[in-house]
């Protein structure tokens, strides 16, 4: 895809964030929805693309009452808002469609009008995962850590300041879930989840949405906000099974979407101002700065450790506070997108001075899938 | 009430000879008949060269513990926590999930790395797991 030829001009998240027990799921789409719609300044009746995950289009179109000439229901977990912003991208250029509405909302924590997560018994992870007494996120994400951490000469002690120093950046932001500052021994002695990992270095459980709406880069220019243009995309998947992974050292997901996206952008690590990495367990942004290619990864976790993703830091890393501290609906990349659009428009509540790229790296089910966008400011 | 029963797998036909072998004691794996490539899970294909031309081979029933997590909570219904969840890199190369018996679920215990050996556990005339325990040779 060429460079900078379609922009987000709307962007918003739901009304609230947290716990909205008075929603359902799908009134927390079009809640996001709205509120994208009236921050671009246009009608319903201008959006002609619709993509969403979970939901499905049609859902999402038959409650807003729009009929679009172009939908993607990709739906592969939480980097899926990733993926449908690289489509729409490339459907936009193509001419399919000309202003497209992305929508992602989960009632995680409420549970109205949400389908529970099943895994049918005939299924190869039904058959080869389920028995063996995975259940739910927590016990399956992490398996791969202690494996990682071997190789690589990763410590507790490094994955403990991943959520200690994202707690400093959520401590910014009046929106995040969790403000309070946690030092690495309160990381250490929380609550054990699934070892290695404690309560404080696994996700949030809120409700919550957010919507972007994207239109080509000609046009952007006359809508009210700053445009965020697309510099670069990639995406990939590799397995739904976390224990079928090729190797627990590094996903292949990560190593695919990444180096595309770098390449489509034509820019180099020491470029970015600003960085996302969807971190629904604290392994994920070591895994994310390696793959990536922004170091190592036996330089990760030092990294991290040394305060270089910090407020002040020269890579600021998950600057609304993350999955960890911010918050985590399920399916979290939105709200990395989120930010990296509010960092890119300059209004985000911690935000990064003069930055002018961000990086926004999703995860999708256990390394299953993977996008990369790469924002700019600058055309 | 009974307790709660641990998630039974399900059989396909494409799965079936393996669920047939730890029935019958065995750790069955396939192996392409073109490239050698030996893998998991059960597909009547090579996923490496797509050839059609497969064989079911007996695995040694050994490996070595590659990584896993203690799960203390939530626990799946028919498990206690704290258990280990593990994957077990089998001496035959592929690496399937399994559960470490025999052993204390601690982090001292599981080393990675450690020796292996299958341990079939029957949970009713249909299904047996395939699980694993320290290897005592």
């Amino acid at each position: 895809m060429r460079r900078n030829q379609v922009a987000v001009v709307g962007a918003a998240e739901t009304t609230e964030l947290g716990v909205i027990p008075n929603m359902s799921q799908i009134q927390l789409h079009a809640d996001a929805a709205l509120n994208a719609i009236a921050d671009a300044g246009l009608k319903l009746s201008d959006i002609d693309g619709i993509a969403t995950a979970v939901e499905t289009p049609q859902q999402i179109a038959h409650y807003l009452g729009i009929t679009p000439t172009w939908v993607d229901g990709t739906s592969v977990g939480g980097c899926s808002f990733m993926l449908h912003v690289r489509h729409a991208a490339a459907a936009i250029e193509a001419g399919l469609c000309k202003t497209v509405l992305i929508t992602h909302a989960e009632s995680g924590k409420s549970m109205i009008g949400k389908q529970p997560r099943s895994t049918p018994p005939d299924s190869l992870n039904g058959q080869f995962e389920s028995p063996f007494g995975v259940y739910g996120p927590p016990s399956m994400f992490p398996i791969p850590v202690l494996r990682y951490m071997k190789t690589h000469g990763i410590t507790h002690e490094q994955l403990a300041m991943v959520a200690v120093v994202q707690r400093e950046w959520a401590a910014k932001n009046p929106r995040a879930t969790m403000k309070a500052p946690i030092t690495v021994d309160d990381v250490l002695n929380s609550r054990m989840i699934a070892y290695p990992f404690r309560i404080l270095q696994c996700c949030l459980v809120t409700d919550g949405g957010g919507a972007l709406i994207l239109t080509s880069a000609d046009r952007a220019k006359d809508f009210p906000n700053k445009p965020v243009y697309v510099l670069g995309t990639g995406e990939s998947v590799e397995t739904p099974m976390v224990s079928q992974m090729k190797s627990f050292d590094s996903s292949c997901a990560f190593k695919v979407a990444g180096p595309l996206a770098f390449k489509e952008a034509g820019i180099a690590h020491k470029d970015v101002d600003h960085l996302m990495i969807y971190d629904a367990f604290a392994h994920l942004p070591l895994y994310g700065l390696g793959d990536l290619g922004f170091m190592a990864h036996e330089e990760a976790g030092k990294f991290i450790a040394e305060g270089n993703t910090r407020p002040g830091g020269k890579l600021p890393l998950n600057t609304n506070g993350g999955g960890l501290s911010y918050m985590h609906s399920g399916m979290y990349g939105m709200y990395a997108l989120q930010e990296s659009v509010r960092q890119m428009r300059g209004i985000a509540p911690a935000q990064v001075p003069g930055a002018k790229i961000s990086v926004c790296h999703g995860v999708g089910g256990m390394f299953a899938a993977s996008g990369t966008i790469i924002f700019t400011n600058e055309r | 009430m009974a307790e709660p029963a641990r998630a039974k797998p399900k059989p396909t036909p494409e799965t079936q000879h393996f669920w047939d072998g730890t029935r019958a004691g065995e750790l069955r794996l396939q192996r392409c008949d073109a490239c050698a490539n030996v893998y998991f899970p059960p597909r009547p294909f090579c996923p490496a060269c797509a050839s059609r031309e497969v064989s079911v081979l007996k695995a040694s029933g050994k490996g070595k513990l590659y990584s896993y997590v203690i799960n203390h909570r939530p626990a799946a219904p028919g498990f206690t926590p704290p258990y280990a969840i593990a994957v077990v890199e089998l001496d035959e190369g592929p690496r399937m999930m399994s559960n470490i018996v025999d052993c204390p679920q601690t982090p001292e215990a599981l080393e990675l790395d450690m020796k292996l050996e299958i341990a079939f556990e029957k949970l009713d005339d249909a299904i047996t797991l395939p699980l694993f325990r320290p290897s005592k040779g």
